[in-house]
């Protein structure tokens, strides 16, 4: 049971840094459509970066830069040029699908598809306090940047609450004219949301590719930068109560790896939907309730 | 004292129209000024010069001994200038402390709360502003939100503070406490700009008055000494505080009739109106004024109840359907519901009769009869604007309202919902749509006025009720008014 909790936090991990960055984008404003390619482009830097330089900390760096990048993209287009969040966010994860899948077979050259294979990033018990038993297991004995999600999960709901910038950052999601009038410059707020956005949700591709696999395949994030979406909405653009929605998601995808090696017979198909219905689920009953920014997709 | 703020010679136009064209400006510490004139006479496009949001043409600023020229709302603030807009610069969904707190470089990069909370309680309690900072913008009266951005100038230290219609959707009690807040403000040496059309609140507060008359400005003179009716002729040359005198009409039929009308927040009511005769509706603002005006235009449904219109019942009736069977309807809130601010005055003039004549012939829209409606219509309700083409947004205050009463009016409509028609009208204009209104009902339709302006109703209804808690607390006719009794229903003694 224990195990299967720690293997639930585990494989929450990248959904929790995209929703995290969906987080900043929403609450400045854009609907964060576009994490899945954000992710797809991390992962993807996060391979080659590492096997470029041979250095994981690069590899990291490079995630979050390729996630920045995409996220550019999309800052650029909507928040200067007004155009709609669905469509752009839609269109770039398409785009990065396509892009990504293309720069493989470049790289590769004439020597067959490539097939970088790292080590996936190894466990890193924290020393004494993963000894205690059970919370040892459950929260100290992850990989590193499963801690990392945890960090950020701590540093954005203390940005959002507590600091000027966080402040600035909801305000601008709420009523730009607002922000504008208190001297600050919302068009420069929303950018810069979207632009860490694709950084994080970046580090969440990382976690796939880096840490979960250890190499890149074409369109390996299926999906999950829609199910951090749901989260993030089922968790009221609250960290924590994103990274509870994660957890839940994590939970449904641990649950289906236990049937398959039990080898209850259910079509593999079936059960990997679960968590997708529940996501559904859980959003109809939540309707219309919670509140979302009052200016969120509404250009300046 | 020490002059605080010069304005000289201020320019700017609008393609031909000269909003400020020349004006002077002089304001003290400890002193507040009163900036009176027509609808569309440069009062805003003066105070936007001011604040940095529009740039002049000409002119020259100096504020506080030092020059102030080609800035943003940001250096203006900076220098000690706050601007209380009309439309509040509030985030609703925070709380009164993190919207002093937000942009505020005192606050801290990682915020203060509780140093700033103290500070809002301290100012809150000196000024008498009655704030609760952890209070949620959203859950407050339009008073009390007023109040947070007058918090706001006054903690980031603003010398001079510029109210544009500030009054105009305030109810009664809450206009008398900002007067008093502002009085405190003035004893603190700090000078103020108070935009209105309401002459009492000039009289009652100002020190001084300028006029602005097409764009110029009068002399400064001071209101020692000075009556409302002499302020009204400064400001359009003439007295318009006359009474309305109102001819009797019999034998009308039931044009109106609402039978335990009852809706979220109102009712049940029961209404009965002939034509021929105006129902005022006075009462505290959100005693039900606004649901009452959405359930009889159909904006809203009712829950339960009856609605008739010239005997037909309207009730479940769409607001398109409605306004076909002779429903006018001129809603308070003139930027969302009455207008589309980014269309064009002959667009917005023809919104709702966009499938009939004159605006309409085969299905297709007739441009040249729109136009040549609208400039009739301009020049019938005095809408003052470069062409028929200028985007309505772009208009003074008062005009925009105009072009919403003119609508509606143009319509001849058989029942006519009027929701605080004259919010920002100058008082010439006021008077004249009173006017068109009584001309409305003597010509046979039946008027449903409601206001928070008491003296309005008094002038033009036939007969007035009093809404308290979404019901009637009273009802009377015209003749049998006693004002004492109205403050009695207003103040909501009905268990
Ligand atoms: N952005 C603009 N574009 C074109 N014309 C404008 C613009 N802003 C103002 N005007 C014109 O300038 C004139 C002065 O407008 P202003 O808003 O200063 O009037 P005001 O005195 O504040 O009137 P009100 O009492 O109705 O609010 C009006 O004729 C208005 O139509
Ligand atoms: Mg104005």
């Amino acid at each position: 049971m224990i195990d299967f909790l720690a293997a639930a936090i585990r494989i929450a991990t990248p959904l929790i840094f995209a929703a995290l960055g969906g987080i900043l984008s929403e609450r400045a404003g854009v609907f964060a459509v576009g994490l899945e390619g954000m992710m797809l482009l991390g992962a993807w830097a996060a391979v080659i970066g590492t096997w470029g330089t041979g250095s994981e900390m690069a590899g990291i760096a490079a995630a979050a830069a390729g996630g920045a990048i995409a996220a550019l993209a999309i800052a650029i287009v909507t928040v200067r040029y007004r155009a709609d969040n669905m469509v752009t966010g839609l269109t770039v994860n398409i785009l990065a699908l396509g892009l990504t899948t293309y720069l493989m077979r470049i790289l590769s050259g004439s020597n067959g598809p490539v097939s970088v294979h790292l080590d996936p990033l190894p466990m890193m018990p924290v020393p004494g306090l993963s000894q205690i038993p059970v919370v040892g297991t459950l929260l100290f004995s992850h990989p590193p940047l499963t801690y990392l999600a945890v960090i950020g999960c701590v540093l954005l709901a203390f940005v959002l609450t507590r600091t000027q910038a966080g402040l600035l950052l909801c305000a601008t999601g709420e009523n730009p004219e607002a922000v504008f009038a208190a001297g600050a410059d919302p068009m420069r707020i929303r950018m810069l949301a979207v632009i860490a956005c694709g950084g994080v949700a970046g580090l969440g591709g990382a976690v796939i590719s880096l840490q979960q696999v250890g190499t890149f395949t074409d369109g390996m994030t299926g999906g999950r930068g829609y199910l951090a979406l749901a989260s993030l909405i089922v968790g009221r653009w609250n960290p924590w109560g994103a990274a509870a929605a994660c957890l839940v998601f994590g939970a449904a995808e641990a649950f289906e790896l236990r049937l398959q090696s039990y080898g209850i017979p259910v079509s593999s198909y079936i059960v990997q939907m679960a968590p997708y219905l529940i996501a559904l689920g859980v959003l109809a009953l939540l309707g219309r309730t919670g509140k979302l920014p009052a200016a969120i997709g509404k250009p300046l | 004292m020490a002059a605080l703020l010069e304005m000289r010679a201020i320019a700017k136009y609008y393609g031909p129209v000269r909003a400020n064209d020349g004006i002077d400006l002089d304001v003290r510490a400890g002193e507040i000024v009163g900036l009176l004139g027509e609808n569309g006479s440069g009062k805003s496009t003066l105070m936007k010069v001011l604040f940095g949001i529009v740039p002049p043409d000409s002119g020259g600023i100096v504020f506080r001994g030092r020059e102030l020229s080609g800035h943003r709302p940001r250096e203006a603030m900076g220098a000690g200038i706050a601007m209380i807009h009309q439309h509040f610069m509030l985030i609703d969904a925070m709380t009164v402390l993190e919207n002093v707190m937000l942009g505020w470089a005192e606050a801290g990069k990682v915020l203060r709360r509780g140093l700033i909370a103290q500070r809002v309680h301290e100012v809150s309690r000196r000024l008498g502003l009655d704030l609760d900072p952890h209070a949620r913008v959203a859950d407050l009266p339009l008073g009390r939100r007023q109040r947070i951005e007058i918090l706001k100038a006054v903690l980031r230290n603003a010398e001079l503070l510029i109210l544009d219609e500030p009054t105009s959707n305030l109810a009664p009690g809450e206009v008398h406490d900002l007067l008093t807040i502002l009085s405190r403000l003035r004893s603190e040496g700090r000078g103020i700009v108070f935009i209105t059309h309401k002459l009492p609140e000039v009289l009652d507060v100002c020190d001084s008055v300028v006029v602005l008359r097409a764009g110029k400005a009068s002399p400064k003179a001071s209101v020692v000494g000075v009556s409302k009716s002499q302020l009204a002729e400064m400001m359009v040359g003439r007295d318009v505080a006359a009474p309305h005198i109102l001819k009797k009409i019999d034998n009308q039929p039931l044009r109106l009739e609402a039978r335990a009308l009852t809706g979220a927040g109102l009712g049940p009511l029961d209404l009965e109106l002939r034509g021929g005769e105006i129902l005022g509706i006075a009462g505290v603002d959100g005693n039900g004024q606004f649901e009452l005006a959405e359930t009889l235009s159909g904006l809203r449904p009712a829950v339960s109840g009856s609605l008739r219109l010239d005997g037909r019942d309207i009730v479940r009736m769409s607001s398109a359907r409605r306004t076909r069977v002779g429903l006018a309807y001129m809603p308070a809130d003139r930027s969302a519901t009455a207008l589309v601010k980014s269309m064009s005055i002959a667009e917005n003039l023809m919104l709702r009769d966009s499938r009939r004549r004159p605006y309409c012939r085969n299905g297709l829209l007739d441009q040249g009869a729109t136009v040549e409606k609208a400039n009739s219509l301009m020049a019938q309700f005095d809408i003052r604007a470069r062409s028929a083409d200028t985007k309505a947004g772009s208009l003074s205050g008062g005009n925009q309202q105009k072009i919403v009463i003119a609508r509606e009016l143009d319509r001849a409509p058989a029942v006519l919902v009027a929701h605080q028609p004259t919010w920002g009208l100058d008082p010439g204009a006021t008077r004249f749509v009173l006017e068109r209104i009584v001309a409305l009902r003597d010509g046979g339709a039946a008027i449903v006025y409601i206001s928070s302006e008491l003296e309005e109703i008094l002038a033009i209804s036939d007969r007035i009720a009093v809404l308290s808690a979404g019901r009637f607390a009273g009802l009377v006719k015209r003749e049998a008014v006693e004002k004492a009794q109205l403050g009695l229903w207003m103040s909501g003694r009905t268990a």
